[in-house]
């Protein structure tokens, strides 16, 4: 059957589509400028003027201290819940679990700041903790929305897991914490990686929910980015993204590198294998 | 011989070692067993009791609040049922309800945030199927990577990707630029502030949720389908049509539902990318929560807007669930 080309013209199209704004915003981030569609020159001095804000740095590392404790408490829970999806069969409440897991993934973001905020705002009356909010609230909130994100990433690994590895250790007598543990974790450890790395990356990113639950003092970076591009284009955070996108780029490649190597081994691993 | 599937989690109870205690260990096992609370049940108990309180209970919270009546004061709302001289006082209002019907502003802006989400899933799904369907045909050593490219802008801030397209659709930004420079156009068009950038922008932000899932279902398709339609006379357009087509509906369908939801819910596309003549109902209830401070109504925004996105939110959940099923059939 002859294939059509038509399909890869459209993806090539499409992925410029995707990659376009990105690229621009990287090369105009060196422009020495500030109308942002003349170039003219190569210059650092957005990289110079970004970090001489201090009100940008210190938000900066406020986010990432709490992606960070974020990325932490999303990875227990999400596992967890991903494990009960994916390995615990039918139990009760099993319906209601799966849809309080998922929901979290479409829900318009406004709904979820403004729910999780009126809750720590009664609760504040109620029992008087959490008293107003900041970081502390700010970390339930992100770890409540991206627990569903690290449920999904584990599950799906979980499910097109081999489990005759699982059962093999159980028929040998070890307790389900054992197996899971000596068995199971490492198998999943890179979906883990990922999970983490995911809500990392959701809570450092999230304007929305985080407006609603933050207090006086716990500006987050993209707060400080929304309240400052709302005026207007500012060509510091051209610079800005440029570090972004270098440092994911730098991770993601890093990670393909080790995975590609891992599954070297493997193979070499299991042709020496096969030869004995 | 078909062997029924073990538990991958069998009953605390298939493991009791009757040995008397001896690490530390051993007898915590015990007092928490005996106490009825298994491993199975502990590791249960986390996530459930976390989503319950700060999920499904917050959800409540906004229903009471959205009948309370706002006040001056902090939290700008009054109290449902008070004590007051020995006499229960219930206070339960549905103005705020009322002004969603009474003003047009909320009318237009929830029909806008509909059209606008409609129109932009299917720009997606238009812009989405080719790129997902050309990946799933792609040599299999080939789609890892191509997957990786349709991922990796999403791990990129979602506030700098809609920025970078304020400087591509301002007046003297850089498509006009182009534009004028082609001669296609003598004077620059408007399109920043305008709907039209929403549409771009969200279009854009979602395309990858679009993606994702259509990859998913094309991959899994079986192939051989459509060389017996093409072995049978078939044009690859009519196979793809009576085939490739019906097959991949349920990636069409959590496709579109994971652009559409959020899409109706956005905030920070219309107000970044919009002009002030774009209603959104994201929008407006950011606007009424932290412009006008009246917490009650912004509380009935949300439960309006959630009975619109009950149902979508229900099929996404039966789309999901049956991958999870597989998991519960174990």
């Amino acid at each position: 059957m002859k294939k059509s080309r038509l399909p890869m013209v459209l993806l090539g199209v499409g992925l410029a589509f995707l990659y376009l704004p990105i690229v621009l915003l990287v090369v105009y981030s060196f422009n020495d400028n500030r109308s942002l569609t003349v170039w003219t020159g190569a210059s650092l001095r957005w990289y110079h003027e970004l970090i001489q804000d201090g009100q940008m740095l210190e938000a900066a590392w406020l986010s990432l201290r709490i992606a960070f404790a974020t990325a932490c408490g999303a990875v227990v829970l999400g596992t967890l819940a991903g494990l009960m999806l994916a390995r615990f069969g039918a139990f009760r409440g099993r319906a209601l679990f799966a849809g309080m897991i998922s929901a979290p993934l479409v829900m318009p973001e406004v709904i979820m700041g403004l729910a999780l905020l009126l809750l720590f705002v009664s609760a504040e009356q109620l029992i008087g903790w959490p008293a107003g909010r900041g970081v502390l609230t700010i970390v339930l909130a992100h770890i409540t929305f991206t627990m569903s994100f690290v449920a999904v990433v584990i599950q799906s690994r979980l499910v097109s897991m081999d489990v005759s590895l699982e059962e093999a250790a159980m028929d040998l007598g070890a307790r389900p914490a054992k197996v899971f543990f000596v068995i199971t974790l490492p198998i999943i450890a890179p979906a883990i990686v990922s999970g983490w790395l995911l809500a990392f990356t959701l809570s450092l990113d999230d304007l929305v929910i985080t407006s609603f639950v933050s207090g006086p003092g716990s500006t987050t970076l993209p707060m400080i980015v929304f309240s400052s591009i709302r005026l207007g284009l500012k060509p510091e955070i051209n610079a800005l993204a440029t570090i972004v996108v270098a440092v994911v780029a730098t991770g993601i490649g890093l990670a393909g590198f080790l995975e590609a190597r891992r599954a070297r081994i493997r193979e070499r691993e299991e042709s020496q294998a096969g030869r004995v | 011989m078909p062997v029924p599937p073990p538990s991958a989690a069998p009953q605390p109870s298939a493991v009791p070692p009757s040995v008397a205690p001896r690490t530390l260990k051993d007898r915590v096992l015990r007092v928490t067993r005996r106490l009825g609370l298994t491993g199975r049940g502990g590791v249960i108990l986390g996530p459930y009791a976390w989503l319950v309180l700060f999920f499904f209970i917050p959800f409540l919270i906004v229903l009471k609040i959205s009948v309370a009546e706002p006040a001056v004061g902090i939290p700008p709302f009054t109290k449902l049922i008070e004590w007051v001289d020995g006499g229960l006082d219930v206070h339960i209002r549905f103005s705020g309800f009322q002004a969603l019907f009474d003003d047009d502003l909320y009318v237009l802006a929830y029909l806008n945030s509909l059209k606008i989400a409609f129109v932009s899933t299917l720009c997606c799904l238009f812009i989405g199927y080719p790129m997902a369907y050309a990946i799933a045909t792609a040599p299999e050593k080939r789609r890892g990577p191509l997957l990786m490219l349709i991922i990796l802008p999403f791990w990129t801030s979602f506030l700098i990707r809609v920025y970078a397209w304020m400087s591509i659709l301002k007046d003297e930004g850089l498509l006009n630029n182009l534009l004028l420079s082609l001669g296609i156009i003598h004077e620059p068009l408007k399109i920043l502030y305008t709907d039209l950038a929403v549409y771009i922008g969200i279009t854009y932000s979602y395309l990858p949720f679009m993606i994702l899932p259509l990859y998913a279902t094309l991959e899994k398709m079986d192939h051989t389908l459509l060389e017996a339609a093409a072995d049978l006379g078939a044009k690859p357009w009519k196979a793809f049509l009576t085939i490739t087509l019906p097959l991949s509906l349920p990636g069409i369908v959590a496709g579109s539902l994971l652009v559409f939801i959020p899409a109706v819910g956005e905030f920070v596309i219309p107000s970044l990318l919009g002009g002030s003549d774009t209603l959104m109902i994201g929008r407006e209830l950011w606007n009424l929560f932290f412009n006008s401070r009246d917490w009650p109504s912004a509380s009935a925004v949300a439960i309006a807007l959630l009975a619109f996105l009950v149902g979508p939110i229900m099929i996404f959940q039966h789309f999901q669930g049956r991958d999870q099923d597989k998991g519960a059939a174990r």
